[in-house]
């Protein structure tokens, strides 16, 4: 089983190298993308179903020794890595083979296939990682390819740009986080997860909480919350199926896969989960406020992420562990298929923004169907998946006793608030993408009609576990023993994802109020959007996300530049002048001495002859003292 | 004969020889100087010789050596003399100032900043 996951995530980067090394034809390169990520699915869930419920297996081979410290690469699979793995491999074969056609024609798409591979295989070596070093690898290669994938246009200034702002945010993450994996690996004597984790139920870990606070900044960068969120938005530069498998499988869920993995570090510090609650807080009502009063369809979509990312974040703070990873899943499942419905609106329509679609249910209607389930999920509408991720986040929210209480009621008002908020720029999408007049905008798709088959089969795959997969909550406790518990071991205690009495009761009022209120500002003007009525003044701040973007310009870009400016300065003045003056006094005092060069033989006769007489005078006057 | 008298004589013989070389112009003189300077060396080495009682006589073989060598060193100095005159049409010393490199400007500006010379690094 532990050979088949390592197979599994050893796979995609084989495609990865093959597509690098001699993609040139397209066949091939279609073949070499999709294939082996094919493959990597059907292992992981061979891995999946051979698992079965509880327990880790652990299988590793020794890399070497670093300063004391064993390396070793292997797979570690437990109940989480074995379904998180699933998910992943599952939304990266939809999106490559979405790929196939809705990036098929273009110059650099064997690279951007090949990168997608190396991306899955990278999120794999993460989600199956035995030793944190490995993990960290993963962790990196992940940022480095969304860098890359985002910036595929980069003939777009603003794609270069949002390329170099993931970059270096996610980057501010991972140095706390990398100090974060040290010292813990230092502190367990090793770096094996098994190892860490006994290290923790043990409590023999120093610090916890100043190791759980370095480890939250790597998830922040990773998962976009709230100091280091704005890169998500941005990357929406890239292509869209790149959004899909950014938003659903690889980065952004590691970071929430390394919360749920770590867990037993994070509750030895109770005052990280506090402050975990507040980011989440902060993000998911934020976040949702400035995916109501965006345009692009794509940034709508983006902001939800961040917004449905902190609601599993919350979850986490408050110990729901099962419920933050079920939404997770199920997140992961209802928002690719979202993006690659959105990417098939926007390629048919040959615009991004909300005002330039409408009225397309009659024209896509496979993407319509598919696009409202993924709606629903999102919006939280009972009998579909999101419905159950949301509800048990909030159920566990409630229920929080002890040291959770805190967190508890922070994400319980803020989910609340962010339930309704979820619904109304659900709707908003909706109406606004499938439903009323046609906008009769000049454009060049002038024949709106459905996508290719290879873009369809995708949406309608990632259709059925968007709104199948509240299944789940039907067998009660058994997803939450499989991934391990609320605390992360086989046989601890696992928590029912059924939805329970008020909080769901609260949450479909505020669904209910939030999205009746949009739809019936909908019904008043049709050609409106309605956000510009339901939000008023307040709408100009968050479509610019609160202009955070801006405050870190201020605060962080612009000092940055001026110091830059600074230190060239000083380094062209300053520093180089001594260099150059070493130089040009060397010369100087050449030009002084040369002055005696007078070509007259007589002349240097002269002086060698007084050199004599100063030589023989001073040894007659050393020999006389001495 | 007391030794003073050679000694003095060889180091007037010396100084006379030594203004030749380093003041006089013509080339000519100047080697006529030469000439001084080295019969002043012979007639010191003569003398102490004499004075230490050398008894293998090596002051006097030096001598012998020296004159031989300023034979042929005057030979070819006239002969450098001569292709100097045939080309030059002078044989004054004072003006043969091929070997002098000219003298290059100095500029203190050069400590400073030049735009061109802008590395990559600056900031743009």
């Amino acid at each position: 089983m532990n050979t088949l996951a390592f197979l599994a995530s050893l796979l995609p980067a084989v495609g990865a190298a093959v597509t690098f090394a001699g993609g040139r034809d397209l066949r091939h390169v279609k073949f070499w993308s999709t294939v082996p990520v094919g493959a990597a699915f059907v292992l992981a869930l061979l891995v999946a179903l051979d698992h079965g419920t509880g327990g880790t297996t652990t299988r590793t081979y020794s890399l070497g020794t670093a300063g004391g410290f064993h390396v070793e690469i292997g797979t570690r699979v437990s109940g989480l890595a074995a379904l998180t793995a699933v998910l992943v491999t599952a939304v990266a074969l939809c999106v490559q083979a979405y790929s196939t056609s809705y990036l098929g024609g273009e110059p650099r798409y064997a690279s951007y296939a090949a990168l997608i591979s190396l991306f899955t295989a990278a999120m794999l070596t993460v989600v199956y990682a035995a030793d944190l070093v490995v993990l960290l690898v993963g962790w990196e290669i992940m940022g480095v390819c969304s860098y890359f994938l985002i910036g595929h246009y980069w003939e777009k200034p603003e794609a270069r740009g949002a390329s170099i702002k993931a970059f270096l945010m996610t980057k501010t993450g991972d140095v706390p986080f990398l100090f974060g994996i040290i010292s813990l690996g230092v502190q367990a004597k090793s770096f094996q997860v098994n190892a860490v984790l006994a290290a923790a139920e043990s409590d023999t870990l120093h610090h916890p909480a100043w190791i759980a606070s370095l480890l939250l900044c790597g998830v922040l960068g990773k998962s976009a919350q709230f100091p280091l969120h704005s890169w998500l938005p941005d990357a929406m530069a890239g292509p869209t199926p790149i959004s899909a498998l950014i938003h659903a499988a690889t980065m952004v869920a590691a970071g929430i896969y390394l919360v749920a993995l770590l867990y037993p570090v994070f509750v030895l510090a109770p005052d990280v989960l506090v402050a975990m609650a507040v980011i989440a807080a902060i993000t998911m009502c934020g976040a949702a406020l400035c995916a109501l009063a965006q345009t692009d369809v794509k940034k709508i979509l983006a902001y939800s992420t961040v917004s449905q990312l902190a609601y599993m974040l919350g979850g986490m703070a408050v110990g729901a562990r099962s419920q933050a990873m079920y939404l997770l899943l199920v997140h992961g499942a209802f928002k690719a298929l979202l993006f690659l419905a959105a990417g098939v609106v926007i390629h048919r329509v040959g615009s991004n923004e909300l005002s330039a679609m409408g009225g397309l249910r009659f024209r896509m209607p496979i993407t319509y169907g598919s696009m409202t389930i993924g709606l629903l999920a999102l919006a939280g509408i009972p009998p579909f998946s999101g419905f159950f991720g949301k509800e048990g986040v909030l159920g566990a929210a409630y229920d929080a006793s002890g040291e959770f209480a805190a967190p508890g009621k922070i994400v319980l008002i803020f989910g609340l608030l962010t339930a309704g908020v979820t619904a109304a720029y659900s709707l908003r999408l909706w109406l606004g993408m499938f439903h009323g007049p046609f906008p009769d905008a000049p454009h060049e798709h002038e024949a709106r009609v459905e996508a290719p088959q290879t873009e369809l089969v995708p949406l309608m795959l990632l259709a059925i576990p968007a709104a199948a997969l509240g299944l789940v909550v039907l067998f009660g406790s058994s997803f939450s023993q499989a991934i391990g518990g609320w605390y992360g071991e086989a046989g601890a205690t696992a928590a029912s994802l059924w939805p329970s009495g008020i909080t769901t009761l609260l949450s479909l009022l505020f669904v209910a109020g939030f999205g009746g209120l949009t739809f019936l500002t909908w019904r008043r003007d049709e050609q409106a959007d309605p956000a510009v009525a339901l939000l008023g003044p307040a709408r100009v701040v968050l479509l610019n996300g609160f202009y955070f973007d801006e405050l870190i310009d201020r605060g962080l870009v612009r000092p940055a530049r001026a110091a830059a400016r600074l230190v060239a300065f000083l380094d062209a003045n300053v520093l180089d002048a001594y260099v150059r003056g070493s130089g040009v006094g060397a010369r100087g005092l050449g030009t002084m001495l040369r002055r005696l060069q007078t070509g007259s033989v007589q002349f240097y006769l002269t002086c060698l002859f007084l050199g004599v007489v100063i030589m023989a005078a001073v040894y007659a006057y050393v020999g006389t003292v001495s | 004969m007391h030794a003073v008298y050679p000694l003095v004589l060889g180091a007037l013989l010396f100084a006379i020889g030594l203004y030749g070389v380093l003041a006089r112009r013509s080339a000519i003189a100047v080697l006529m100087a030469i000439e001084l300077l080295l019969n002043a060396v012979t007639l010191n080495l003569v003398s102490f010789g004499a004075i230490l009682r050398d008894q293998y006589g090596m002051g006097q073989i030096f001598t012998l050596f020296i004159i031989t060598i300023a034979a042929a060193e005057t030979g070819l100095g006239l002969a450098i003399v001569l292709l100097l005159y045939r080309q030059r049409a002078t044989a004054d010393l004072g003006e043969q100032r091929e070997l002098a490199e000219p003298v290059e400007r100095f500029d203190a500006d050069e400590l400073l900043f030049s735009g061109e010379t802008r590395g990559r690094g600056a900031a743009s």
